[in-house]
């Protein structure tokens, strides 16, 4: 993680913190305007999961900020509990798997499935 | 600006040089595609570092002139 020295990460890292599942993300859960951010959103929508999804395409800071906090070259980008977890392939895979209902479950963030 | 398969290939091969490499367009357009790379110095690695060692292949390629790459890492099965 990049340290806190510029507002944007600053306001990244307490986004994080304030809020148990956070997706950055192109457009808004309502209006995805990116494949790979609806696809996302789906996931997340269908395992009940609450999260609150952030519009990196309404400000160019945030779009490249959440690039540089999270190391990571693309959005949607998902965070829970303060930790990356990853962008749209690593969150399928995971549901898929059934990765990601366990992680949820570690750390006590309530899914319908 | 799309980006050739070969290259895309190439290049990941070249930020690992020992990944088994298969690359896939996905709609025929040079812009959209899927890697599945496997490689032992995934061995150990998180999901992200996995991907991160790729991107980092990439260098700056990937989210730039590489819109759309979908990607799914592994390390060899021990056998």
């Amino acid at each position: 993680m990049a340290t806190l020295t510029n507002p944007v990460h600053e306001r990244i890292a307490s986004d994080i913190r304030d809020n148990d599942v956070v997706l950055y993300m192109k457009g808004s859960p309502v209006f995805p305007q990116c494949g790979f951010s609806a696809a996302v959103v789906q996931i997340l929508s269908q395992m009940g999961v609450k999260f609150k999804g952030i519009d990196v395409l309404v400000d160019p800071s945030l779009r490249q900020g959440v690039k540089d906090f999270s190391n990571w070259p693309t959005v949607p980008q998902l965070y829970v509990k303060g930790e990356f977890v990853g962008g749209c392939d690593i969150v399928r895979e995971m549901f898929e798997s059934g990765e990601l209902a366990e992680l949820l479950r570690s750390k006590g963030i309530a899914a319908s499935a | 600006m799309p980006m050739d398969i070969q290259e895309v290939e190439r290049l990941i091969k070249a930020g690992l040089p020992d990944a088994k490499v298969r690359i896939e367009d996905l709609r025929g357009d040079g812009d959209h595609y899927a890697a599945y790379v496997e490689s032992p110095a995934f061995a150990g690695k998180t999901r992200i570092e996995q991907h991160q060692m790729v991107y980092k292949a990439l260098s700056g390629h990937m989210g730039g002139t590489l819109h759309a790459l979908a990607l799914r890492t592994s390390a060899p099965k021990p056998t």
